[in-house]
């Protein structure tokens, strides 16, 4: 098993990182490829890379090792596949973002507040009745917050998939060809 | 040099040594199809771009080139994707290019719209789709080398008809580069692979060898023969691998799996060391993995990773192409001796023959068994899918590879007379037989057409038993003989639908006219569809029920008078 495993809920859980090119319908085959298969796709994380030509999917999926073997081939078979990365190889870092929407009459801030700043989070837009937070972490902090946040009435939520980076020098460089 | 988006596609489908076509035009094709009749480019007008995708793949199976199969958007690109479906599981190569609407009119719900690139994803290789004129000549080249290179397999180029009409500046290649733009994607010889396997093989006291599609398609059946020789192994030749090793030789097993022999089955029981070279490990030849070859070390050389340890697990992978591993072996095998086991396979196969009753009727083997005997196993056999194919698998006796057409991995009924055309198409000097079932044929006979406005000699004899036969065999053996709707009581009159067609056709419905039927076939200049009323509830044996184990294998009913 990975060595990071025990940051996942569950151990059949793997954060799985891509260089693609990036270009029309790179998405749409790599999940074809998971559909194919009947393999879900948990989140999924896109976006351009320090070179504007590479894309950098994340995306966390469920198997064992059998199933993982044939991902990570699959995905590396792609033509349109620069690197392929088990996350949990290696000593890596991993971060998601949520937007919460919560119920916040003004008897309830104080506390709300408090709540936000155990958790870093950051206040981006207040009405009347409602406050919007942002926080960043790994999935066990989300998790934290959301629980503490729900008694006061979670009106909305957006996540955002998992992003990850190894940890120290080491890149996940995808030669192109 | 100014060329417009259809001419510079053409251009480099000529530079890439490209010279056959099959297809069907229509609306959003027809700037390029203009330009094909300009360049005085081959093509093959079919009647369904079903048959125009098998002709370019029974095309590529024995001539080992690429053909393009063209077609209009929306339907004539969606009749495409079986055949591309069927390519894509046998690994077959070939280049599609479909029209598509204009680049203005794409999601519009367009006349003739479809969304190919979509339907496409999950039966190429890879594919595109064009938006700019000046990427069609780099998009070509790709297509063709993605097609043909490491395991090889179909593309598709969706093709905006306003591109095929947009003019951009055209640099033709070098002369000097070579026509394909083909470093041959194989990985580095696995040297510590291949020592392992050695050892294995010296260790080894029941060695068996099974032979997948990579030997063909690596051009490897020399290679093999002599290493076989050279070890003293035993040669399993998988349903796709079949004319890698000589059908005649005493080293030969035949067909492992479902249909295969007892002794092909019996030796993978058996066996303690299993060397798959360029199989897949389909699951019609391993029934339960669990059960597949349980005292033995696995090795599995494949072109493609994604293929080792997919079902059954290998001690002993060798990522490479076949033929490179196999040159490797031969350099530093040592002569084999296997005298036991040697002993063992021999008394299996003269115990265990493959056979067949003989009873007044016109057995369907009896036809191949006459087809084998009139052409020596030199001629190239192709195949529908179902009992027929199965029998011909069993029956003939390959010489060379590349001389057999069927359709493996998909199952595709309709295959066999396109892809007869095709065959013939690409080896004009052989005589091409077409063994197919009346259910099989019925799907795609229009394409008798296409023989017959080409005169394209092609040989069919469909062994017409009235029934999707191996529907009705499984019926029979695990649906209490509850015959749902697997019988066509009304079978048409096939001999007289190919004369309709302007093709000889011949009914045979007495056993006696087996041979004249086939003699009369192989002299007529032209196309003959030979129409057998055959024993309607011949079964096919032996069998491993599906998802049992090869060592549940049953072998034929005891048979009366065995002829064969």
């Amino acid at each position: 098993m990975s060595k990071n495993s025990n940051k996942n809920t569950n151990d059949d859980t793997h954060t799985i990182a891509v260089l693609v090119e990036n270009k029309f319908g790179v998405l749409a085959k790599v999940a074809s490829l998971f559909s194919a298969r009947g393999y879900n796709i948990d989140s999924l994380c896109v976006g351009v890379t320090q070179d504007p030509s590479v894309s950098r999917i994340t995306l966390v999926t469920r198997g064992d090792a059998k199933i993982l073997e044939q991902i990570r081939k699959h995905l590396s078979k792609l033509i349109d596949t620069f690197k392929v990365m088990d996350m949990g190889e290696t000593d890596s870092v991993e971060r998601e973002m949520i937007l919460i929407k919560i119920s916040a009459p003004k008897a309830a801030r104080p506390e709300i507040f408090q709540i936000i700043d155990v958790f870093r989070g950051r206040v981006v837009d207040v009405s009347t009745d409602t406050i919007t937070v942002e926080v960043t972490g790994d999935e066990g902090k989300i998790q934290a917050i959301l629980n503490l946040l729900q008694p006061f009435g979670i009106k909305e939520i957006a996540r955002t998939g998992k992003v990850a980076l190894t940890r120290g020098a080491k890149t996940l460089k995808g030669a192109k060809n | 040099m100014e060329l417009n988006g259809s001419q510079i596609m053409i251009e480099e489908l000529k530079a890439a040594g490209i010279e056959m076509a099959f297809g069907i035009p229509g609306g959003a094709i027809m700037p390029f199809y203009d330009e094909l009749l300009k360049a005085d480019f081959p093509h093959i007008l079919t009647r369904h771009e079903q048959g125009a995708a098998h002709m370019a793949d029974g095309y590529a199976r024995v001539s080992g080139k690429v053909a393009i199969v063209v077609t209009t958007s929306g339907p004539g690109a969606t009749n495409l994707i079986t055949g591309l479906a069927n390519a894509q599981m046998d690994s077959v190569p070939l280049v599609a290019i479909t029209g598509q609407v204009a680049t203005n009119m794409i999601g519009t719900d367009a006349f003739q719209e479809a969304d190919v690139y979509g339907c496409s994803i999950p039966v190429t290789k890879f594919n595109w789709l064009i938006k700019d004129v000046n990427e069609i000549q780099h998009v070509t080249r790709e297509a063709i080398r993605v097609a043909t290179t490491g395991r090889p397999g179909p593309v598709l180029i969706d093709f905006p008809k306003d591109i095929q009409i947009t003019n951009a500046v055209y640099t033709p290649r070098e002369s000097a580069e070579s026509p394909l733009p083909a470093p041959r994607e194989y990985p580095e010889l696995d040297t510590e692979g291949i020592d392992k396997l050695l050892a294995a093989i010296e260790r080894a006291e029941r060695p068996v060898i099974i032979g997948g599609a990579g030997i063909i398609k690596s051009g490897a059946s020399a290679e093999l023969a002599e290493f076989a020789k050279a070890a003293d192994i035993p040669v399993i030749n998988t349903l796709l691998g079949l004319g890698g090793f000589p059908g005649t030789d005493e080293l030969f097993l035949g067909m492992p799996g479902m249909h295969g022999t007892a002794y092909a089955n019996f030796a993978l029981c058996e066996c303690d060391l299993l060397i798959n070279l360029g199989a897949r490990f389909d699951d019609r030849v391993t029934g339960k993995v669990s059960s597949f070859c349980p005292k033995a070390t696995i090795a599995h050389v494949d072109i493609d990773d994604a293929e080792i340890d997919k079902r059954v697990h290998t001690h002993i992978p060798i990522l490479g192409n076949v033929r490179d591993v196999l040159i490797a072996l031969n350099e530093h095998l040592k002569p084999g001796d296997y005298d036991e086991w040697r002993q063992t396979w021999t008394d299996w196969k003269e115990n265990y023959p493959l056979q067949y009753d003989w009873d007044g009727s016109i057995k369907p083997q009896y036809v191949i068994d006459q087809i084998q005997e009139i052409t020596e196993g030199n001629g190239i056999y192709v195949t529908g899918v179902g009992q027929h194919q199965m029998w011909a698998a069993q029956f003939i006796r390959f010489n060379e590879p590349k001389t057999w057409v069927t359709s493996g991995g998909l199952g595709t009924m309709g295959f066999g007379l396109p892809a007869a055309i095709g065959a013939k198409f690409a080896r004009p000097e052989k005589e091409v037989w077409l063994i197919d079932g009346d259910g099989s044929f019925a799907m795609t006979l229009v394409e008798l057409a296409t023989a017959a406005t080409y005169n394209v000699p092609v040989k069919v004899a469909i062994l017409n038993n009235a029934y999707l036969g191996m529907v009705r065999q499984w019926q029979e053996l695990f649906f209490e003989k509850r015959y749902s709707h697997s019988h066509y009581p009304e079978n048409p009159d096939f001999g007289t639908i190919a004369e309709g067609y302007g093709v000889k056709g011949i009914n045979i419905t007495d056993v006696n006219e087996v041979r004249n039927s086939l003699d009369t076939a192989a002299e007529h200049d032209g196309p003959v569809v030979l129409n057998f009323l055959v024993n309607k509830e011949e079964n096919v044996w032996p069998m491993v029920p599906a998802g049992a184990g090869n060592d549940e294998m049953q072998l034929a009913p005891p048979s009366r008078e065995a002829k064969s």
